[in-house]
């Protein structure tokens, strides 16, 4: 499928990316040709094929419920680029 | 024979006879990343060297050794691929986003390490986020493949797999979501493995696509990649895909007789337009299989083909799940002077992801959108079973399947980054292993053009034990995994 540029912004909208605008056409080139890579997969039917969502279709393991992690704020806070008394420090979402 | 020319075994035997110790062989290698891999003109497959931590690290394991409770691993040096969290060492993914992040823990598959007393060197080289087959998508500049500097090593462990070919480091940790161990492996002339899925725990491994992703070891030889493997693998509670399946030891069997085994060779994977070189490399190669005792039989793997389309969707659709966390809150990159928080978002990942990446996560994204889901990616998980399907029946007939691991050697730096289609063909053959969850393996089958080549060995699941066997018993027979570049002796 070919995609138009209104399609690309909206990709990348819906993906919180920041893209050039001067970028919107190349993007609009490269995404359509993978797609068109990728539409090779409607030339076989699978009908009643069942997804294999695990390769050895394992399922997931339940554990006890019980607490495993000790607390490390300290460091996990390490990596913030911006922090206050142990939060994290974005801009103004409610005015 | 200098210190480097070892392998990881015979290093292991010579830290237990006391012909070296654990601090001098790190010493060498350090020498060695300095002269080669370092300045305008070096290799490129580290991105962090861990002088000081190493050089501690082998002091204790000398140690340990003296105190008598050394393990195979106690004081052996190796190198992790960046994608590994390490705690308290930079962990890059090749990549702006995560330029300044330093672990708060280890990767299981570092633990696991770190209790033998292996000596980590450092972090090597990769593709951005391990998406690449070139290692040309790294923030932290391209590798250079040892054996022609003009080409690349492969990807996405393509820093491992330069290093260990330049004998900067005896085997380094590579990851493999759809051909990074085995393709670069083959590129640099190394022995490479991708187990099974869920054979060695993802925690702590970051995330690409995670229903593919897998870690592996990269070596020189079958024998150094079973006392590798002895190791990485584990079940893992913390990884909720991890199988709880014993690790075997895989060096105990890598001696048996492989007379009588069964090899298949998929038609697939010998189109019209191989290479003739190519195809030729893998004949003799195989033909040293029948040396051994095995026989040969033509079989058909029909869905190959629809293994990169299926890929394309899966890994994208994963990856732009798996990358959402990267939003300039937390950890990692953040933009200057956002206005408001959707600016945050979308700058600091805008300016944070290299070109591949921000192509793959806009993939996943539309393929994953309102409308799309059932087109695109239930889509791919039904191709997926049809190449899984293919792969049980095949394995009901043979024990091994071989094929290349690529359609030709290494390319020139440059040649393919301009057409992301392009580079993705350079995978045909090693993404269906990934789809299925199979072990797949690839080993040194002699120079095409000056340059290795690999051949893939593909075995059931679990049967890591057996492909090691195999590949060990060819070694034994052949010289092709002693060929090594030249100019950086």
């Amino acid at each position: 499928m070919a995609l138009e540029r209104s399609d690309v912004t909206n990709i990348a909208d819906l993906a919180r990316l920041a893209i050039a605008e001067d970028n919107i056409g190349q993007y609009q080139e490269e995404l359509s040709s993978i797609l068109a890579l990728v539409e090779q997969m409607n030339a076989v039917n699978t009908d009643g094929v069942q997804p294999l969502a695990h390769p050895t279709d394992a399922v997931q393991r339940l554990r006890a419920d019980v607490v495993t992690e000790e607390n490390h704020r300290e460091k996990y806070m390490a990596n913030a680029p911006a922090q206050e008394n142990g939060l994290f420090l974005v801009p103004k979402v409610v005015e | 024979m200098a210190l480097h020319n070892l392998t990881l075994t015979q290093i292991s035997k010579g830290l237990e006879a006391g012909d070296f110790t654990s601090v001098e062989i790190t010493q060498h290698f350090l020498n060695r990343i300095k002269q080669f891999d370092q300045g305008e003109n070096g290799i490129n497959s580290f991105i962090t060297v861990m002088e000081e931590s190493a050089l501690a690290d082998a002091k204790v394991a000398d140690e340990r050794r003296a105190a008598g409770n050394a393990t195979a691993w106690t004081g052996v040096p190796f190198a992790h691929k960046d994608i590994f969290c390490t705690d308290g060492t930079l962990t890059t993914c090749g990549s702006k986003m995560l330029s300044n992040f330093v672990p708060p823990y280890d990767a299981t598959v570092v633990e696991n390490m770190k209790r033998e007393g292996a000596v980590c060197l450092g972090k090597t080289n990769m593709d951005e986020f391990a998406m690449g087959s070139s290692n040309e998508s790294s923030y932290f500049g391209a590798v250079k493949n040892p054996w022609n500097f003009d080409t690349i090593p492969g990807g996405s462990s393509g820093g491992s797999a330069a290093a260990v070919a330049a004998r900067l480091v005896p085997a380094a940790t590579g990851t493999d979501t759809g051909g990074s161990i085995r393709q670069p492996s083959a590129l640099c002339g190394l022995t490479g493995l991708k187990p099974t899925y869920g054979r060695c725990s993802r925690w702590g491994m970051i995330a690409y696509a995670s229903s593919l992703d897998q870690a592996g070891p990269m070596a020189r030889t079958a024998e150094d990649a079973a006392m590798m493997l002895n190791v990485m693998a584990s079940f893992d509670t913390k990884d909720s895909t991890s199988i709880e399946q014993d690790v075997p030891d895989y060096t105990a069997t890598l001696n048996d007789d492989i007379a009588g085994k069964v090899i298949g060779l998929p038609k697939e994977f010998f189109p019209e337009s191989l290479n003739g070189d190519m195809k030729q490399a893998m004949m003799n190669a195989i033909a040293e299989f029948e040396k051994l005792g095995c026989t040969v039989k033509e079989i058909s793997l029909p869905s190959t083909d629809l293994a990169i389309p299926a890929y394309y969707v899966v890994a994208p659709a994963e990856c732009s799940a798996n990358l959402s966390r990267m939003d300039g809150v937390r950890f990692g990159y953040r933009c200057e002077d956002a206005k408001d928080v959707e600016d945050l978002y979308k700058r600091s990942r805008g300016e944070g992801f290299g070109d591949e990446v921000k192509r793959r996560i806009m993939i996943g994204t539309y393929a994953l959108s309102t409308g799309f889901y059932d087109a695109y990616y239930v889509k791919a998980q039904q191709i997926r079973r049809l190449i899984k399907n293919d792969f049980v029946k095949a394995f009901n007939e043979v024990d091994f399947i071989m094929g290349p691991v690529t359609p030709s050697p290494a390319f020139k730096a440059g040649e393919k980054s301009g057409d992301p289609v392009e580079m993705y063909m350079e995978d045909k053959f090693t993404l269906s292993c990934n789809l299925a969850g199979l072990p797949g393996m690839s080993i040194p089958a002699g120079l095409v053009n000056g340059l290795p080549v690999g051949l893939q060995i593909m075995g059931d699941y679990w049967s890591e034990a057996a492909m090691l066997n195999a590949a060990h018993k060819f070694q034994q027979a052949t010289d092709f995994h002693h060929a090594a570049p030249q100019g950086i002796e």
